[in-house]
């Protein structure tokens, strides 16, 4: 046996060797990562449950048609996902075009100069922001000098800006993910910048666009420092006018000016109550809560995974 | 190495010979366009090397002692090249030496980069419109002058959609036509006979060499003046390259077709003219057939040779 082949053998010894123990480093993450997966997904669920069987008594119809009210069995959300629904109606209504349009012109349009970085440094930061200070910001700027009182339009004016940094850096996101190469393909037609964003950029990052407004939504559907802050009242026993009519032009914006209440703030009316029967109705509120920002995130996850089929670069 | 660039003008001017007609003369040749067929595009004498007689071609753009920056980075130097009309012009050299650069200033690409610059001019005939000149529309330029990039990059919509979409940015909204015209770009693509049955089905489930025939007719549906192609088929297996050379073969008769090439092979059998550059600087620029079997420098035999690059 000559040097060069024992060299050769002493050393596939040592690769062998190695490569067993690097594979183990490799086994010992996947334990670690699923290990810490598995109990957040158990925090969860646990949370979950405990709120569905402290509020087990609480699922019925009635419970969803009836008013807040001083009698812990009688009282219901009806108020509440009401006044929750189209105060996130507004919210999107605003922050949406206004997320959209401003992530465009920073992708597309902006210069890349210090003001623009400037611009960009902010947006992110304000995604940070206390939503407190939002709500403060709120009450000086909507509720008082623009006098739009406690009413839908200043909740949901105040969710909008609260959500409109998330709006805006997942729009970008998607907007960046659309390749250069189809940039240029449609440039090269002759296609103006509006031509290529409106032919191209946007209908090709809409699952993204889509995905950012609902996380943005999600969140904002559980916040309460802004709301009340802005002071929506608590506990509350009529609805807001209806948008439709059934005279002409059928359809009235008078509920935007309409005090509301929203889930969170029924939630938190409810568990602050000394009367242990109300804790049930809390652990319903905030079950049916959890439920509703789940279902927004599965609608998110399930848009994302259809555009995804569908566009592959 | 030396790298001196003569301009062919001067050399044209310095050594006056008898005018040979080029075989793009010769009748028949693009007769089918006649509305190309204008006196006003002008032909001018070039002598290409010291030893061989003068030559004329018919000339679709001029470039005139062409530079381009990149901020202060100076891409392209004192180009100038005539681009023969309905011929194959192919721009050769080593990765890095501008040719990507120069094909992009035809359809003014680099205006949506910042901080560009363009000095000089390209003139196209037959109306003298200085494609770099700094009053000219970058859009008005992109709609006469067609491209197909490196790697296909149809639109994620359908096919027709695709071919009809240049169309449609210039306003033409008739079903019929537009469909009529979308059969015209396939079939002159040679692609028509293969997704005549699934027009609506989306462009991505197309094989790359059929997506890059897609982006040909994409761009052929708009009738451009010229049809830049920048490496159109380095992403491409052998069978699907050896049809797209075919096809810019036959394109040859209706459009002056621009190719950036770093295939030799490629170039040799699809041009007319070839054009070495290597550092931003034209090197040579002559008949395919003498760069390819007697280049009058050493360094473009050096680097058909594979001596470099």
């Amino acid at each position: 046996m000559s040097a060069a082949t024992s060299a050769a053998y002493r050393n596939m010894e040592a690769m062998r060797a190695g490569l067993t123990r690097r594979k183990m480093m490799d086994q010992i993450f996947v334990i670690v990562g699923l290990i810490v997966m598995l109990s957040c997904l158990a925090i969860l669920a646990v949370l979950f449950i405990d709120l569905v069987r402290d509020s087990a008594p609480r699922f019925t119809a009635h419970f969803f048609t009836t008013f807040a009210s001083r009698n812990a069995e009688k009282a219901g959300i009806l108020a509440a996902w009401v006044g929750t629904s189209l105060v996130m109606l507004v919210t999107a209504v605003c922050a949406v075009p206004v997320g959209v349009a401003a992530a465009i012109y920073l992708e597309e349009y902006a210069p890349k100069n210090w003001f623009t970085a400037v611009i960009e440094i902010n947006v992110t930061n304000l995604a940070g922001v206390p939503s407190i200070v939002y709500g403060l910001l709120a009450l000086g700027l909507f509720v008082y000098k623009f006098s739009l009182g406690q009413s839908i339009a200043a909740a949901g004016l105040t969710l909008a800006l609260l959500i409109l940094p998330i709006v805006i850096v997942a729009t970008r996101e998607a907007i960046r993910a659309v390749p250069k190469a189809i940039r240029e393909a449609a440039y090269g037609l002759g296609a103006t910048r509006w031509e290529v964003t409106k032919d191209h950029v946007l209908p090709y990052s809409t699952g993204g666009v889509l995905t950012g407004m609902i996380l943005g939504l999600s969140r904002a559907i559980g916040e309460t420092a802004p709301i009340i802050t802005i002071g929506a009242l608590s506990f509350i026993a009529f609805l807001p006018q209806s948008p439709f009519r059934s005279e002409f032009p059928f359809i009235s914006f008078a509920w935007l000016k309409d005090p509301f209440t929203v889930m969170p703030i029924q939630m938190f009316n409810w568990v602050s109550r000394p009367d242990q029967a109300f804790q049930a109705n809390a652990a319903a509120a905030g079950a049916i809560l959890l439920a509703m920002t789940l279902l927004m995130n599965g609608i998110a996850i399930w848009i994302r995974y259809r555009f995804r089929k569908k566009i592959n670069w | 190495m030396q790298a001196t660039t003569e301009s062919p003008a001067n050399t044209a001017k310095a050594k006056p010979a008898q005018e040979i007609p080029l075989q793009n003369e010769a009748p028949g040749r693009g007769a089918h366009d006649s509305s190309r067929q204008q006196s006003a595009t002008p032909r001018i004498s070039i002598a290409i090397d010291d030893t061989r007689k003068v030559r004329t071609l018919n000339v679709k753009a001029a470039v005139d002692n062409l530079n381009f920056y990149y901020g202060q980075h100076r891409a392209l130097k004192n180009l100038t090249i005539p681009i023969a009309d309905r011929q194959v012009t192919a721009l050769i050299g080593p990765s890095g030496c501008g040719k990507s650069t120069f094909l992009r200033c035809f359809n003014r690409m680099h205006d949506l980069q910042p901080d560009t610059r363009y000095e000089g001019s390209i003139t196209l005939h037959p109306d003298n419109l200085n494609l770099v000149g700094p009053g000219v529309d970058p859009i008005e330029v992109r709609m006469r002058i067609g491209m197909v990039f490196q790697k296909p990059n149809p639109f994620p919509k359908s096919i027709f959609e695709n071919v009809a979409y240049g169309l449609r940015l210039r306003g033409m909204r008739n079903r019929a036509t537009l469909a009529e015209e979308v059969e015209k770009a396939l079939r002159g693509a040679a692609l028509w006979d293969e997704v005549k049955d699934r027009l609506p089905d989306s462009a991505l489930a197309l094989s790359g060499g059929q997506m890059q025939r897609l982006c040909i007719a994409r761009a052929l549906a708009t009738t451009p003046e010229i049809l830049l192609f920048d490496e159109p088929t380095s992403a491409l297996d052998p069978i699907a390259t050896a049809k797209i050379e075919e096809l810019i073969s036959t394109l040859r008769d209706q459009v002056t077709v621009l190719i950036v090439t770093h295939n030799m092979q490629q170039a040799a059998r699809v041009s007319d003219y070839t054009a070495f550059m290597y550092l931003g600087e034209l090197i040579e620029f002559d008949e395919a057939a003498k760069i390819f079997t007697n280049p009058g420098k050493k360094a473009t035999e050096d680097y058909i040779t594979g001596r470099y690059g």
